[in-house]
């Protein structure tokens, strides 16, 4: 059934009863031409887009627990294409644009809201960051605006942008189009449009071993039988080693937590997405009314998904740096996701070296803006067994012929991501 | 006092000798000390305290504590406002001024409360099905989303109190108050722990302080006092009342949010406490469930133990005439408390079919009617609930028509949730209860041990005990001797099993709303729309209906929702499972999490010791991440620009000095400091001769250059070396890591020394014959060339000099010790008068630095090699060294990589803009190819125009070619030409002079 | 917040260290003899486990001494502790 104002008003009359099922819960079947491993939403949008831009629909997504329980479902939900490097402005502002039509795409309310993601520069080694990144993106036609400390000011009145603050405030870079979305919406909204092309999205289904024979993979092992595939695609972020060691295939790849909390919901009072380079931190205020706030990897290797207290007390402190008058409002939840460091801050999506086994991993802070582009980058992957010209450049032979794509610049030590 | 209408004439925990005033609503009211803002409330006889977040329906008081969904109120005013504050915490103090969230214009009158009458159009999760078109509308169809999102308002203006954090240890750690916490806080003190017992209440008694039971024969708050004086007594024992428990994190690292109280402008208003506790025992307590029927929201039904709590311990009446509805015999103690404190009771429905224990026996005896079998299928009413609905029920199911009962007041209860929050949070294993219908705590994996309700044994005698055995326990576990357990008495009350009932359907109630969530307004159709639509896995619902998202966390709510979403989706209640429990267990002040590192204390700052001077002397600062550094010290009248070009001009014709101090200082001594150096820097060092200085150039292991720095042979075993600042840190801690992980057998030892030394570089044509008048050392070109070293005593002071140049002119960096740096400043500046010596700071020396073509990081951006900036000979062919691998690989090797050049703008006067990206052509349509990129930009006043350092494809190989510097920022386009990046002086004679 | 156990020092809260990541990888005696694989393999590719892992700490704000330590990346349970230049014990 079509969602819209229409069928709304109709079903409210029959007590909203008659709304199918969002999505089937189908048995496995014992093969399938595609299985993606790892429901959330890059492995959904991924069968999606098998189904929508290459036909392929007999294509089975097994998820392990609920879909969109992993990263998709613990992100701070901010969306943006500010990147510097060619590979990575390309990449994320093809998801940008993915992201604007993406609601009426999957008939699913994804609540994309670009209300602009604002860097605040706080020192000169800041602005120059800042003025290499817009003018690199602008070259690549993607909107970035510089604003005065004025105009920051201006733009967000509550922000600290006085000269006594620790570190002051001196300018910021607006990107107008970056913004929010919903994030389980975007698992949903995959799901249900890949469901009705005919995916089959088995939750509750662990994998478990992966079957090689020379240099193929056979079949998946799972908690629900035994499945032959003929191509198998791995997104499963946080998880990756995990998996990809199940086929010998290793991975440069760290799993670290990244916290995130929020506040107890309050009026609007916050408009925009606010990151600071000087401490790596960013808010947002969602539509429920609540501060969504992050910051840092609790850094040390960890598939904890837990809460601990350094990381949240940083990203407070950093908060009532920028915000003193958020001081008295009350942290509601803290939880951590499980990311995929990879050795240069760039995503892997392309190829391993066993025949048909792909892989979408490494995505370190950058998941969920990618989900849109990646699920179109690696269906076409897979469904060509060549990368698409987005993902080119990020393969995982990449590290061994030098051509790493680090934005920040620290070399193959996570914690410096 | 004007009419407390509701308040009783005695009895109660207030203090009536201690009068308060208050405004809710603009409407004076009265209360006592001892009251929370709830309880006074319903003394006054206010119902209707707040509006629901969704349909904005009338909601009053329901619960007593922490679990309160609906009563929240925004507290005080201005910058001490505060949102969302549930109005049974808040504890009533004379003067205070609340008001209801979330309606307008009043709570009496909701201009939205129309949302509950469209209510239909907006089910749960409908903001997915529809807003999508037109496109172009959706952020102005958000915008009304947000403001109807929301409760209370954030204050605006900073916070005019402090917070701190406190760090503590203990043996033991109990969580709770009541007869479970105050009994294992006692045997673990008497056994010899040191204790932290902590309560989120403001007095001591848990449970206690809602009933009338009878410890040891006496009354029950007689034993608490008499525990709380033998534990205050106790040196090693730390009390802590309005204190919440909140977070259970890793190794038995617990954290509570305290109160301070009272609150004095001096100490802090609230502190954290992060406490490593030995051992912890959970004394937590049990929530209250409440029942799901039709209008089961209206102000007036509340929790059966918050009515007892207002009676009890607040000598409140909440109602004249009321109704109790229950599922077990716990609330039969509400009928009985009613009814003795004159409130009439309609009476009693129960859904069992046998209502045998001793509670219900009591208040048939006292002539309380017992509907067994009988369950409210609706509560009546428009602003408060006027009466119940009540029908036969058999199976579950109801039987015949309803009929009417009168009440003012429904008591209900759904049996009792253990907060096992605290417990889950350490990572312990739930299993479900089925005779309390209810999880528990089953497989702990930290240091802690459930006790009393926390665990589900709710009568008070078994609370008693299992916290003396959970303390004395916890303390044998921490180290101490096992001591004797004594267990006050009490009297069993022999109570009957409890029948789960989830949820009251009938077909009267098809468009009456059941509530499950009362604060997210998620009612049971909700919950069956979403596992109709497929979201049936809990953590599904949560996040589609909302169910549990609430400020209250879903205490009142969790439970009966994944019991409902079982049942609809055939499954058992332990199959479905709960959503994860995480940190904080109620909602913690972000003050308190950030403790005193705010403004100012956000992050320390380094200074140099000559930093008063540069303060003095007028320098503008910048941060160079935690260090203040001068920029320029600009004269009355000169702009930035003109104070940059004059301290620069003045290094170049006569001599300047700039403090460096902050640059890092490594001592590197050790038989094997030359071989460690050739293994971490790309050069040859054994055959640096004594006295010599060197610049080095140190790389990552996947070959980018980490850093570069002077090292300098003071001795046969003995190199001082230096770092740029930004890296020092870094820098000394991956040095570390290769000594002691990898090549442990070299003897080597170092030192940071970056405090320890204070560095002013003396530079400029005039800077030897300054230095001469300072010393008696012979620092000719002959006695200390271009990259020596020798030590001297510099006006008195023991000295190090450096004979090395940052800015191309001849040049002396000093070094001493730390304490002497500003009587060197000061003496440098007296001897350099005559010559008119002048200071300059960092933004002058990049100036000189970019003319010089010398890269910093800017340029070394983590991503370049050797090559890229010119050193790839640098790099010795004979030796190994840390990333000399790596740069085999094939794309470090390529051609086309980004190397240094130099930059002049065409019409040599147009300023090259900062972050410039490099193109062949502007006019070409977007994405216009980038081809390097500028790093550093400035005017050369020794040049006299703009130059720049740039990173630029096959760099070296065009020389001359004219490319475009574009900046759409700033919206600029500069024409410019590549050089080679050294400007000024590029044979380096005036190094040598 | 996890407590580490610096075998100098005793258990200390993490906030006092400085995490180096994971200690499997043995950097080759001799660079120019091994293959690439070999040694892009040791610059990039990690031993990862959901489980015990072996990783090396540096007690920063305490005594500086780099230590090894295996622990449980899952539970954060640790296991057992020793200074750099002492294998962790099994």
């Amino acid at each position: 059934m079509k969602y819209s104002i229409y069928s709304l008003v109709r079903n409210a009359f029959s007590y909203h009863e008659n709304w199918p099922r969002a999505w089937r819960s189908p048995e496995p079947k014992s093969e399938y031409d595609v299985v993606i491993i790892g429901g959330g939403g890059h492995g959904l949008a991924t069968a999606y887009y098998l189904a929508k831009n290459h036909g392929i629909t007999n294509v089975a997504v097994l998820e392990k627990g609920y879909i969109g329980g992993g990263n998709t479902g613990r992100n701070t939900t901010i969306v943006r294409s500010n990147y510097y490097l060619d590979p990575n402005a390309h990449f994320y502002e093809h998801s940008l644009k993915l992201w604007e039509g993406l609601s009426a795409d999957l008939n699913y309310n994804v609540m994309y809201s670009p209300r602009g993601v604002l860097n605040l520069a706080h020192s000169y080694a800041d602005l120059d960051a800042y003025s290499r990144r817009g003018n690199a993106m602008r070259l690549n036609g993607i909107d970035a605006e510089f604003l005065t400390r004025e105009e920051v000011a201006r733009m967000v009145p509550l922000l600290d942008c006085s000269p006594h603050a620790r570190y002051p405030i001196i300018g910021g870079l607006l990107q107008r189009r970056g913004g929010t979305a919903r994030h389980d919406a975007v698992a949903w909204g995959y799901a249900r449009g890949a469901d009705a092309r005919g995916v089959d999205i088995i939750q509750q289904c662990e994998v478990t071993g992966l079957r090689r024979n020379g240099n193929r993979i056979e079949g998946i092992d799972t908690t629900r039988g035994y499945v032959r595939a003929k191509k198998i695609g791995l997104a499963v972020s946080g998880h990756s080693g995990h998996v990809a060691g199940m086929a010998g295939v290793r991975l440069p790849i760290e799993t670290h937590v990244l916290q995130a909390l929020v506040s107890e919901p309050v009026k609007p009072i916050l408009d925009t997405v606010v990151t600071s380079g000087a401490v790596h931190f960013y808010v947002s205020q969602s539509d429920k009314g609540e501060l969504v706030l992050g910051g840092d990897l609790d850094m040390y290797n960890s598939y904890g998904q837990r809460s601990n207290l350094p990381p949240v007390e940083h990203a407070v402190q950093s908060l009532l740096a920028l915000f003193p008058c958020f001081s008295r409002l009350r942290m509601l939840r803290t939880w951590g996701g499980v990311m995929d460091m990879s050795m240069d801050g760039s995503p892997i999506i392309g190829k391993t070296p066993l025949d048909n086994f792909y892989i979408d991993c490494g995505w370190c802070y950058g998941g969920f803006k990618a989900t849109p582009a990646s699920g179109w980058c690696f269906a076409h992957t897979i469904a060509h067994d060549q990368p698409h010209a987005l993902n080119a450049a990020y393969t995982l032979d990449r590290y061994g012929l030098g051509r790493t794509i680090d934005e920040r610049g620290g070399g193959p030590y996570p914690w410096v991501h | 006092m004007s009419a407390q209408r509701h308040r009783l004439a005695d009895g109660g925990l207030i203090d009536r000798s201690r009068p308060y005033s208050f405004t809710f609503n603009s409407r004076a009211l009265h209360g006592y000390a001892g009251d929370t803002l709830a309880s006074a409330l319903l003394a006054n006889g206010v119902s209707v305290v707040g509006r629901s977040f969704k349909y904005h329906r009338r909601r009053g008081v329901f619960g007593a504590g922490s679990e309160e969904p609906n009563a929240l109120v925004q507290l005080e005013t201005g910058a001490r406002t505060e949102p969302n504050m549930r109005a049974t915490q808040v504890e009533l103090y004379d003067r205070l001024t609340a008001a209801s969230q979330n309606c307008w214009p009043s709570v009496e009158f909701d201009v939205n409360a129309l949302t509950d009458v469209f209510s239909r159009f907006l089910p749960a999760g409908f903001y997915y099905k529809t807003f999508m078109w037109p496109r172009s509308w959706w952020m102005r169809y958000e915008q009304y989303i947000r403001d109807a999102g929301g409760m209370g308002i954030s204050p605006r203006t900073p916070d005019p109190d402090h917070y701190a954090h406190r760090h503590a240890h203990c043996d033991v750690l109990v969580a709770g108050g009541g007869p479970a916490g105050l009994s294992a806080a006692l045997a673990a003190a008497r056994a010899g722990a040191r204790v932290i017992l902590a309560t989120e209440d403001f007095a001591w008694g848990g449970s206690l302080l809602a009933e009338r039971a009878a410890i040891d024969s006496r009354p029950a708050l007689e034993w608490v006092r008499d525990t709380v004086a033998e534990l205050a007594a106790h040196p090693d024992v730390t009390l802590l009342l309005r204190s919440s428990v909140f977070g259970y994190f890793d190794h038995n690292l617990i954290a509570i949010a305290q109160a301070v109280h009272p609150h004095s402008a001096h100490a802090p208003r609230q502190r954290l406490w992060k406490v490593r506790a030995r051992q912890a025992v959970l004394a937590t307590g049990a929530i209250e469930r409440p029942l799901v029927f039709a209008d089961n929201d209206l102000p007036g039904v509340m929790l059966a133990s918050a009515a007892r709590a207002y009676l009890n311990r607040y000598a409140v009446k909440p109602g004249e005439r009321a109704a109790v509805f229950t599922n077990n015999d716990s609330a039969y103690a509400t009928a009985l408390d009613l009814h003795r404190a004159g409130v009439a009771v309609s009476a009693v429905m129960d859904p069992r079919a046998q209502v045998t224990g001793e509670l219900p026996a009591r208040a048939r005896a006292a002539g309380i009617e017992v509907l067994a079998a009988h369950a409210v299928v609706r509560a009546t009413g428009g602003r408060r609930v006027t009466g119940v609905q009540v029908a036969a029920m058999e199976n579950g199911a109801i039987r015949g028509q309803p009929r009417e009962l009168a009440c003012d007041l429904l008591c209900v209860s759904g049996g009792w949730s253990p907060a096992v929050h605290l417990f889950s949070q350490s990572k312990g294993r739930l299993r479900y209860d089925e005779r309390i219908a209810a999880f528990v705590p089953d497989v702990s994996v930290q240091a802690e041990r459930s006790a009393g309700a926390a665990r589900g044994s709710f009568a008070l005698a078994d609370c008693l005990a299992e916290g003396a055995q959970a303390g004395s326990a916890a303390a044998e576990a921490a180290g101490l001797r096992r001591a004797a357990v004594s267990v006050p008495g009490t009297t069993r009350i022999s109570e009957a099993p409890l029948l789960p009932l989830w949820d009251i359907e009938s077909g009267a109630t098809r468009t009456a709303k059941r509530f499950v969530d009362l604060q997210n307004d998620v009612t049971a159709r909700d919950i069956a729309l979403a596992a109709r639509e497929g979201y049936y896995s809990v953590e599904h619902l949560k996040r589609y209906t909302a169910l549990g998202m609430g400020t209250d966390q879903g205490k009142t709510s969790n439970i009966n929702g994944l019991a409902i979403l079982a049942a609809l989706i055939d499954a058992q209640i332990p199959e479905v499972g709960t959503t994860t429990f995480r940190p904080p267990y109620t909602p913690v002040t972000l003050g308190a999490i950030a403790g005193s590192e705010v403004g100012a204390h956000f992050d320390p700052v380094r200074e140099t010791p000559m930093h008063e001077w540069h303060a003095q002397a007028g320098a503008r600062f910048m941060n160079a991440g935690l260090w203040r550094r001068p920029m320029f010290y600009a004269r009355p009248g000169e702009s930035d620009l003109d104070a940059t070009s004059r301290e620069a001009l003045a290094v170049r014709r006569g001599v300047g000095i700039v403090d460096v101090s902050t640059l890092g200082k490594i001592d590197v001594q050790g038989r094997d400091a030359a071989l460690f150096l050739e293994r971490v820097y790309v050069n040859r060092w054994r055959n640096l001769a004594m006295g010599k200085v060197r610049y080095g150039l140190m790389l990552r292991e996947d070959g980018m250059i980490f850093d570069d720095g002077t090292t300098t042979r003071l001795g046969e075993q003995h190199f001082f070396m230096t770092t740029s600042t930004a890296t020092a840190e870094r820098a000394m801690s991956t040095l570390e890591y290769w000594l002691q992980v990898h090549w442990p057998e070299l003897d080597v030892r170092l030192t940071s020394v970056t405090d320890q030394w204070a560095a002013v570089a003396l530079a400029g044509p005039e800077s030897r014959a300054v230095l001469s008048a300072l010393t008696s050392a012979d620092v000719s070109n002959a006695a200390l060339p271009y990259m020596g070293y020798c030590e001297a005593s510099v006006r008195g002071i023991p000295a190090r000099i450096f004979r090395i140049s940052f800015s191309g002119e001849l040049a002396y960096e000093i070094n001493v010790p730390a304490d002497y740096g500003l009587a060197l400043w000061d003496a440098l500046l007296e001897a350099g008068r005559p010559c008119g010596i002048t200071p300059y700071g960092t933004e002058a020396m990049t100036v000189l630095r970019i003319e010089k073509g010398h890269f910093t990081g800017m340029e070394m951006d983590g991503r370049t090699t050797p090559g890229d900036v010119g050193l790839g000979g640098l790099v010795a062919a004979d030796k190994d060294c840390i990333g000399k691998r790596s740069l085999d690989r094939p794309a470090l090797r390529a051609p086309v990589r980004r190397q240094l050049v130099g930059l002049v703008p065409n019409d040599r006067s147009t300023i090259i803009p900062r972050g410039a990206q490099l193109v062949t052509d502007p006019q070409r349509a977007l994405p216009n190819p980038i081809i390097g990129h500028v790093t550093s930009t400035c005017h050369s006043p020794s040049l006299g125009h703009p130059i720049a350092l740039a990173l630029l494809e096959r760099g070296r190989e065009r020389y001359g070619e004219t490319l475009f510097a574009m900046s759409p920022l700033t919206n600029s386009a500069v024409g410019v030409e590549a050089t080679h990046h050294v400007f000024y002086d590029p044979k380096g004679e005036r190094l040598r002079v | 917040m996890m407590l580490l156990p610096c075998p100098y020092c005793g258990p200390r809260d993490v906030t006092e260290f400085t995490y180096g990541g994971d200690d499997g990888t043995v950097r080759p005696g001799d660079p120019q003899a091994v293959s690439d694989a070999r040694w892009v393999s040791y610059v990039y590719i990690r031993d990862n486990p959901r489980g015990p892992h072996d990783e090396l700490w540096q007690h920063s704000a305490g005594c500086r001494r780099w230590i090894r330590v295996r622990r449980d990346t899952l539970t954060h349970q640790v296991l057992s502790s020793a200074p750099a230049a002492q294998p962790v014990q099994p």
